[in-house]
């Protein structure tokens, strides 16, 4: 999808982060005017909030930022890989909402497993049922030509419908609230040690940030789809199907195969956001049984892109979009609509798609100045 | 019988915007542009478009008002595409970004524009559909034919197979279609013999977004009698039809009407004496249409007809 930049070293990182920071500042501009127009007088102070994010409220708000980060980095993870390897995941939603309802089943329903294992193994569970809901259309791509944008939204709504209808018929639904019933409290994600540096004291009483080891799983997570991405056979093989299937298939990989693991491997990222997401303490987040898409699962498109489908990239483009969330939030103490932080981030990436003419430009000012270096080298002759 | 003209009246309203929808996307893509940006241009043209509904509500009703608010649909489709074809076509932007932009910045906007605009500022916005025409005159006596296009229907539906025509004229009997199949296949070879690529590609996008804001209204008017910035979905499903229907016409209109009847079918299965004492739970009829789509595309995908340059900027420097 995307065009790997030319150039090594400190400049090839410059031209390939630059584009992606003159968006973020021209994004954010645009952002200002429109909290100018809404109210000019608490113009700059929201501005202030906004860059603070999750800051506002000190380390418990940096906490929440990195807790809501976590999914944003999974299915970020799970779009860009697939971009990578020459697929568009837009399935994501039906991949986290499946791998999610695996969780939670498992987490009600084998509460006989020991310690840690409790939430191990849901985590498992989402991760394989999201990778079989990720093969479906990589099986579809591969052996039927299926276009997997197409099979990928057809899945999103069987899921969705299919996920309803699980619930409703297992022991995991509470009828009176029409969600899933909370897991067990041993099921929760632990907190892993994260509690004592994210918190605040409220008078006597320490409130916890929400943050959960499920941010080490996501970091974790991007390391190794880098490692595989970059140094495995296996991950050169995927790539080398995403720049270009035929050549691959004539240098004897297997394209079919690629095709359909490198769908799989997207599922698994995407279910595991489902789990990290849905195995929280009972006052986290539930399942609701609505007739509408998990719009998680979408939400990791735009943090592909503005992590340029890089898996260390992503990590970070998922941290900085929750963080101006988190100011979206604390922005609705002075009044404004936390839609404005949507714009923000829309105006963002727009201004990203830029990226190649803005690379463009800034390769021929470094080009000028060089020969003007060269000439004036000249000239001392 | 009658059970039959229901189910086909149903249809219509699921599958109308659609066709329209998908239509749009076939301009843009058989012009070489990918447009993803289907939901986000569907759900800015419904906004502009019920909210002047909502504001003109008082002063006139019926279908010169539906007439006028199919105007403002179209010209915000169209004005908010070009945010697309700047980037798609000027900056050489990845089209999927910028799409995906697009889609990000609809919904936020109609949602901030609603709730600053309305005096009670919620962002819903509700209006009066007063567009529905019981008979058509005359042409709703012809038997058959009468009870399955001229009762209970809104204009929209004529509209939608009107478009339908003259798409497809365009695109095949007009020096307009041919220049723009040309861009979308060998832009090089288009630009080699005179055509203007840029200009062919601003209007295939532009096309696109004046049909999807059209879209939009079309969708929410018959099943809604409120607008919360969303179309549900609508301009994702639009594009999955313009793959199944290969990017071409009438074979978009048949995927659009495949998709509509199993819909009318999941959703209205308690009413067909058939499905209705079947031991079927509504979530599982509901799974039905995706289910169906799937199973067709597996035959006929094969060979996809996707044109060939769609997605790839033009750039006049390269070879």
């Amino acid at each position: 999808m995307m065009k790997k930049t030319r150039g090594s070293g400190l400049g090839g990182f410059a031209a390939s982060v630059l584009p992606s920071l003159i968006a973020i500042i021209v994004g954010l501009l645009f952002g200002f005017i429109i909290l100018l127009i809404s109210n000019p007088a608490q113009a700059v102070q929201g501005l202030k909030v906004i860059l603070l994010g999750g800051f506002n409220d000190g380390l418990f708000g940096v906490g929440q930022t990195l807790y809501y980060a976590t999914p944003l980095i999974l299915t970020g993870l799970s779009v860009g890989f697939a971009f990578k390897t020459g697929l568009f995941n837009i399935g994501a939603s039906g991949q986290l909402i499946t791998g999610a309802f695996a969780a939670i089943w498992t987490a009600v329903n084998c509460d006989w497993l020991p310690g840690p294992l409790h939430w191990i193994v849901p985590i498992l569970a989402a991760i394989l049922v999201g990778g079989l809901w990720g093969a479906v259309p990589g099986l579809f791509k591969s052996l039927l030509g299926v276009n997997e944008v197409i099979a990928c939204i057809m899945m999103n709504y069987i899921g969705m419908y299919g996920v309803n209808y699980l619930i409703k018929i297992s022991n995991i639904y509470d009828k009176l609230k029409n969600q899933t019933v909370s897991v067990p409290s041993s099921a929760a994600l632990p907190n892993g040690g994260l509690e004592h540096l994210f918190y605040k004291m409220r008078g006597n009483f320490v409130r916890f940030s929400s943050i959960n080891i499920g941010f080490y799983i996501a970091v974790i997570a991007a390391v190794v789809i880098y490692v595989l991405l970059t140094k495995t056979t296996f991950g050169y093989e995927l790539k080398a199907c995403g720049y270009n299937r035929d050549a691959s298939r004539f240098a004897g990989i297997n394209e079919k195969r690629s095709v359909l693991m490198s769908m799989v491997i997207a599922g698994m990222l995407s279910g595991a956001a489902g789990a990290v997401m849905y195995l929280a303490k009972s006052d986290g987040l539930h399942i609701d049984v609505i007739e509408v898409l998990a719009t998680q699962g979408f939400n990791g498109i735009p943090v592909a892109l503005l992590g340029l489908s890089n898996p260390i990239g992503i990590v970070f483009s998922g941290i900085f979009i929750a963080h101006l969330n988190q100011g979206g939030y604390y922005l609705q103490k002075l009044n404004y609509m936390p839609e404005i932080i949507d714009i923000i981030i829309g105006a963002i990436i727009y201004f990203a798609a830029f990226s190649l003419i803005v690379r463009n430009v800034i390769a021929a000012l470094a080009r000028r100045r060089e020969a003007k270096a060269v000439q004036g080298k000249g000239n001392e002759r | 019988m009658s059970t039959i003209y229901f189910l086909f009246q149903q249809m219509l309203l699921f599958s109308i915007p659609l066709l329209i929808v998908a239509l749009g996307g076939m301009f843009s893509e058989r012009s070489g542009v990918v447009n993803i940006a289907l939901e986000g241009i569907m759900v800015m043209g419904a906004f502009c478009s019920i909210f002047f509904i909502n504001r003109m509500q008082d002063i006139m009703s019926g279908n010169l008002l539906l007439i006028l608010a199919i105007l403002v649909a179209a010209a915000s489709g169209m004005v908010f595409s070009l945010l697309h074809a700047y980037a798609a076509i000027n900056m050489r932007a990845d089209q999927t970004i910028s799409g995906t932009a697009l889609n990000m910045i609809a919904p936020a906007v109609a949602i901030y524009m609603a709730r600053t605009l309305q005096a009670n500022g919620v962002q819903q916005i509700n209006f009066n559909n007063t567009f529905r025409i019981r008979e058509v005159p005359l042409l709703s006596r012809i038997p058959v034919l009468g009870d399955l296009l001229f009762k209970n229907t809104y204009i929209t539906t004529y509209l939608g197979l009107a478009i339908l025509a003259v798409a497809a004229f365009m695109l095949y009997k007009t020096r307009f279609g041919l220049r723009l199949r040309a861009c979308g296949e060998h832009p090089q070879a288009a630009d080699s013999v005179g055509v203007n690529v840029y200009k062919i590609r601003y209007a295939g996008v532009m096309i696109s977004g004046a049909l999807a804001g059209l879209g939009g209204l079309v969708f929410v008017v018959p099943t809604s009698t409120n607008f919360n910035a969303t179309v549900a979905g609508y301009g994702f499903l639009a594009l999955a039809v313009l793959i199944f229907g290969q990017w071409k016409p009438l074979r978009i209109l048949f995927a659009a009407f495949f998709f509509g009847l199993m819909k009318t079918i999941a959703a209205s299965y308690s009413g067909l004496p058939l499905l209705k004492d079947m031991p079927i739970p509504s979530d599982i009829y509901k799974m039905v249409p995706y289910i169906a789509t799937l199973i067709v595309l597996a035959f006929t995908s094969r060979k996809s007809q996707a044109p060939r340059a769609s997605g790839v900027p033009y750039d006049k420097g390269s070879r």
